[in-house]
């Protein structure tokens, strides 16, 4: 428990391998967009991001009803964990669309519907993870947790449709789109590193935020017991 | 079965508007914060007409939703504060009759200070809402039920946290964002005359909505109660 497991380790240097070759790739050896130039190779790390943060929502919400289900704290340790992951590559997502929305579309930030989207999921999770510390009981705060990511999860198509028809600037979707992606094939090699290559990061962050809350709950079990005796 | 939920769900709702009745602790509150909020909207805005209009349902939903949380925010306050939650858990029956009772006094007080809120808004501001008032009424029925269904489930939640003021408001706003966009779009296309059918698509998504978490928020309601 004291040390990184070598499955988390060998995640952690598989990710920081497949990163550099990717933003290597994206940021030098690729060509420069033919509309936007330089500034599109944010794209290599914007676009991967998003989709590892999905991803990590749905280890929440998967995770939570395990939880519920099971009623064993390791399934709430993932459900926090990678709440807290999704919640750092929101941010990014978040930040690198702003520095990428300055040049193209001539202002930091607009009320596109990607954009409020990601500006939604952000709050949400936020509010995930304000109400687990402020849960004193930590199973209440589990069961809490959980039922908060479920209901949370479920709103994510609705505020889809919502923002969607509210308006929409924000450049379609370029890869998954009926007719194969619109994407030239030298851009979508760095795009895919970089998006297996963060996965790789969340999974190695998973196991090593896992670890950490595996060593809470053990330390607050031996001050517990101790208390106890004395 | 059926009957029987039905039937405990009303005994709950009855109890809430019983006490409610007698000791007007909720819904005089509501009432007085709906007019200060219509009241407060003009001095933060000025009295141009043309702009007040323009914006008019967007501070039309503002009032009505921030009324409806502090009319939330009460709803388990009454079992928290005379140390009867137990006995609340020990209703027989399954606990979304719990649930259902709850949303159902939750979903008429919010009613009742809009039923005050809508016509005042329409003098203070000039808008013609008689004669829309039929698809308006629709609207805040969806809107307002779509609001109080994660609002019940959350005000249940929060209501045993330390920082159940602060919380209760940060966890329902960023979920109900569908519900306050789609009946401010609604409102706004419906005042501009488009009717029922010009808005279509939003009232099926507030539709949706509520039916989703009709459906879910009784089933989870359980994991939030259970001690």
């Amino acid at each position: 428990m004291a040390r990184p497991s070598p499955t988390a380790r060998a995640f952690g240097a598989a990710a920081g391998l497949l990163l550099a070759v990717g933003l290597y790739l994206g940021l030098v050896v690729v060509p420069p967009d033919a509309v936007q130039g330089d500034v599109q190779r944010i794209m290599y790390l914007h676009v991967p991001s998003i989709v590892t943060a999905y991803l990590a929502f749905s280890v929440v919400f998967c995770s939570s009803i395990l939880y519920l289900w099971k009623r064993d704290l390791r399934f709430d340790a993932v459900a926090v964990s990678s709440a807290e992951i999704g919640v750092i590559f929101t941010g990014i997502t978040l930040a690198t669309g702003t520095i990428w929305g300055k040049p193209t579309w001539g202002v930091w930030w607009t009320w596109d519907a990607r954009l409020t989207l990601t500006a939604i999921l952000f709050t949400i999770y936020m509010g995930y993870l304000m109400l687990r510390s402020f849960a004193e009981d930590p199973q209440a705060g589990a069961r809490y947790g959980a039922v908060l990511a479920i209901i949370g999860f479920l709103d994510i198509p609705l505020n889809h449709f919502a923002v969607y028809w509210w308006r929409t600037l924000h450049q379609p979707s370029s890869i998954l789109r009926a007719g194969g992606p619109s994407v030239a094939p030298a851009m979508l090699v760095p795009l895919a590193v970089n998006f297996v290559g963060l996965v790789l990061l969340y999974s190695y962050l998973l196991l090593e935020r896992v670890r950490l809350e595996r060593i809470r709950h053990r330390s607050a079990e031996l001050r517990l017991k101790r208390g106890r005796r004395g | 079965m059926v009957a029987e939920v039905l039937r405990r769900t009303w005994a709950m709702t009855r109890k809430d508007v019983t006490v409610e009745l007698r000791a007007r602790e909720r819904v005089n509150a509501m009432l007085f914060f709906a007019a200060l909020v219509l009241f407060i909207f003009n001095f933060a805005l000025g009295p141009d007409q043309e702009k007040l209009r323009e914006v008019a349902p967007g501070l039309l939903w503002l009032a009505f939703l921030f009324t409806g949380m502090l009319g939330l925010a009460r709803s388990f306050q009454a079992e928290r504060e005379n140390e009867c939650f137990e006995e609340l858990l020990l209703t027989p029956g399954d606990r979304e009759s719990i649930y259902y009772g709850k949303l159902a006094g939750n979903v008429l007080f919010m009613a009742m200070a809009e039923a005050l809120i809508l016509p005042l808004f329409g003098v203070l501001y000039n808008l013609d809402i008689w004669e829309h008032l039929p698809s308006l009424a629709l609207v805040a029925l969806l809107g307002t039920l779509g609001f109080s269904t994660i609002g019940t489930l959350l005000a249940a939640m929060t209501a045993n946290l330390r920082a159940r003021e602060v919380m209760l408001p940060l966890l329902l706003f960023p979920l109900t964002v569908p519900v306050i966009l789609g009946s401010v779009r609604a409102t706004e296309a419906i005042l501009a005359g488009e009717g029922l059918a010009g808005v279509s698509h939003w009232l099926k998504l507030l539709a949706g909505f509520d039916v989703i978490f009709l459906v879910v928020s009784p089933l989870v309601f359980e994991f939030v109660l259970e001690e």
